[in-house]
């Protein structure tokens, strides 16, 4: 499938299998999901813990493929390269700089025993591998400023257990868009963070992404959040893509069972209790629904 | 005042404490247990008379908090008292053995950390494959047999059987080196004799590795435990989905988080080396504190005894500090916080 240059999707997966050896054979975790992300696009993944959110996104990155038991099938295409003939060497050349990575808990995703200077400093020199640590000091208080912290020198010179959280949870939306990627995967941002503060982030997450024209794969089983952030959804529900559409047409016509029941699983502030909602049903396999005008390029539907 | 003076300070107080238990009960026992040590110093044939006057000398004849206060006033004025069984100060006989013990643990500590740590990052690094088996496998050994052993099979093996390596001594008898420090790493350096000086580092090699290897084989144990562990923390994941390189991953930024929890055992292996240094030191004759200290306890020498085991307690405690400060400076909560000694 070729495309024109402009209409290359910054990534796009078909099929993509995945299962882990064990001692009792091989377990499937993902049956086969597509998606795909234009340039500047922001598309959400959502879905309960265990769907196979998190391992797509560490598929993305190059991480999973790493692990010995873990066996990945299909398509991975990033700016029209497939990854899966690239070399380890040049998917590495890939992370931190055309790729990067937003987590859960940003004060546990910064290592505690060394000052964020030397890690910003380390972000950086995967941009510039030459750059010494005075311009990486200059460029980063420059882009610590741009997420609105008042005192970049301090916050640089600090451990990431003196920040709060919605510091440090800045800190790692500066590092993340540093090197200007293409794409930001954002799994779960800012979970671990109280609400307020992870709206703060969020909301200046998204003003940047937008700014820097970088397409986002945000990873959520918060759809609040997510029909705030995202101008595309896919739901996954163990392994496989149940629902497909923009975010608006999702959220106001729901039409895949189990993306019904997760909407139906935000409780009300209006009353009625926590909503009962049931493990696994049989209608939740019912097969995939695409809305229209959202298909895969180059796929069926 | 910095919260790292106030480390210094709290750790050096304590450890005047610990030394005051030590010798109180260190004293108690040297005193309690059966033995005349003045009938033991002047031998069957002296007479009754001769026995009561030493023992009157040397206080045996007072209760035993009197004679602790004389052992804590002499103390005071750097006296140990006169060993029995050298018939000199027992200062002087502790500067005399006690340089070649340091220096023969001093190697196998360094040993154990150039060795060991760079064997469990290795091993970290590489989990689940060969290397990471091959070290698990070398570093059980090194941990599961005592250094004695290690020091006959090590001889047996590099100096009779093989004969790389010198069988016993420090040094050897034709170079004549005027004794300043008592080290002979400084000593040699210090005559300007170089061939003096390697022939003392191939002295050291053979006892020192037996001192070390269980040592070498923790350290690797430990690092790779709590290396593996920091693997899995968030921050490791986030340096790789960044793309640092692994070689900086496993050296920097796994390596330094790992190294607190592994550093205090480190530390306590080190200075059980000090108890270890005894065995090794009688298989190679090296002329170090282990055979004045099992002379001395077998004589009931106890100036001597007391002022062995204190001279050890201390060097045990200052390890500890030195551990303590090296921790401080690798966990920045400890450095900046002023709970930091608590």
């Amino acid at each position: 499938m070729t495309f024109p240059k402009a209409a290359i999707p910054t990534l796009r997966i078909d099929d993509l299998h995945l299962s882990f050896r064990t001692y009792t054979g091989l377990i499937e975790v993902l049956h086969g999901i597509s998606l795909h992300i234009r340039r500047g696009e922001r598309v959400a993944l959502v879905g309960e813990s265990g769907s196979g959110k998190s391992v797509t996104a560490r598929i993305i990155l190059g991480l999973l493929q790493m692990t010995r038991s873990a066996r990945v099938d299909g398509l991975l295409e990033f700016e029209g390269r497939n990854l899966s003939k690239l070399s380890a060497a040049e998917r590495h050349r890939l992370r931190g700089t055309r790729m990067s990575m937003i987590f859960q808990d940003p004060t546990s995703s910064l290592n505690p025993v060394y000052p964020v200077i030397t890690q910003f400093h380390e972000v950086l020199k995967r941009g510039e591998p030459a750059i010494n640590v005075e311009v990486a000091r200059e460029r980063a208080s420059a882009l610590l400023a741009e997420v609105f912290i008042p005192d970049p020198q301090r916050v640089l010179d600090s451990y990431p257990f003196q920040l709060s959280g919605g510091m440090n949870q800045r800190v790692m939306i500066a590092m993340a868009l540093a090197n200007e990627p293409a794409l930001l995967i954002a799994d779960e941002p800012g979970t671990a963070l109280d609400v307020t503060v992870q709206a703060q982030t969020l909301h200046l997450m998204r003003d940047l992404v937008v700014k820097h024209h970088t397409a986002v794969l945000f990873i959520s089983h918060n759809l609040g959040v997510v029909r705030e952030f995202a101008d595309r959804v896919y739901v996954i529900y163990k392994g496989r893509i149940v629902e497909h559409g923009t975010a608006a047409g999702l959220f106001d016509d729901p039409r895949h069972p189990y993306t019904r029941a997760l909407l139906d699983a935000i409780p009300r502030i209006t009353g009625g209790g926590i909503p009962e909602i049931r493990d696994a049903a049989e209608e939740y396999f019912a097969p995939m629904v695409v809305h229209e005008g959202c298909g895969e390029p180059g796929g069926a539907a | 005042m910095s919260p790292v003076t106030r480390l210094i300070l709290k750790r050096l107080g304590m450890s005047l404490i610990v030394l005051v238990g030590v010798s109180m009960l260190i004293f108690t026992i040297a005193r309690v247990i059966p033995g005349d040590p003045a009938r033991i110093a002047l031998g069957p044939n002296a007479t009754a008379e001769q026995v009561e006057a030493l023992r009157q000398r040397l206080h045996l004849d007072e209760p035993l908090p009197v004679q602790y206060g004389y052992f804590i006033r002499d103390l005071a004025q750097g006296d140990l008292g006169i060993s029995l069984y050298t018939n000199r100060p027992v200062t002087a006989d502790i500067a005399q053995f006690l340089p070649a013990t340091l220096e023969l643990i001093f190697v196998a500590g360094a040993m154990m950390i150039l060795i060991g740590l760079p064997l469990g990052v290795i091993s970290a690094r590489y989990r689940g494959t060969w290397v990471d088996n091959a070290v698990r496998v070398a570093s059980l050994l090194g941990v599961s047999a005592p250094s004695f052993v290690w020091a006959v099979i090590l001889m047996l093996l590099f100096a009779f059987f093989l004969p790389l390596f010198p069988i016993a001594g420090r040094i050897a008898d034709s170079y004549a080196i005027p004794h300043v420090t008592g080290f002979l790493f400084i000593d040699t350096l210090l005559a300007g004799n170089l061939a003096a000086f390697s022939n003392a580092a191939w002295h050291i090699v053979l006892p020192a590795f037996a001192l070390a290897l269980s040592g070498i084989g923790q350290a690797a144990r430990l690092t790779r435990s709590n290396m593996v562990e920091t693997y899995d923390r968030p921050f490791i994941e986030m340096a790789q989905s960044y793309g640092f390189p692994e070689r900086r991953i496993a050296n920097r930024y796994a390596f330094r988080p790992s190294m607190i929890p592994s550093l205090t055992i480190i530390g306590l292996d080190f200075a059980a080396m000090l108890g270890n240094a005894f065995l090794v030191e009688a298989v190679f004759a090296w002329p170090g504190l282990s055979r004045y200290g099992v002379a001395v306890i077998l004589r009931k020498d106890l100036n001597a005894i007391v002022g062995t085991v204190l001279i050890i307690s201390a060097m045990f405690l200052i390890v500890n500090i030195i551990v303590d400060l090296v921790i401080a400076f690798i966990n920045p909560r400890i450095r900046l916080s002023q709970r930091a000694a608590a």
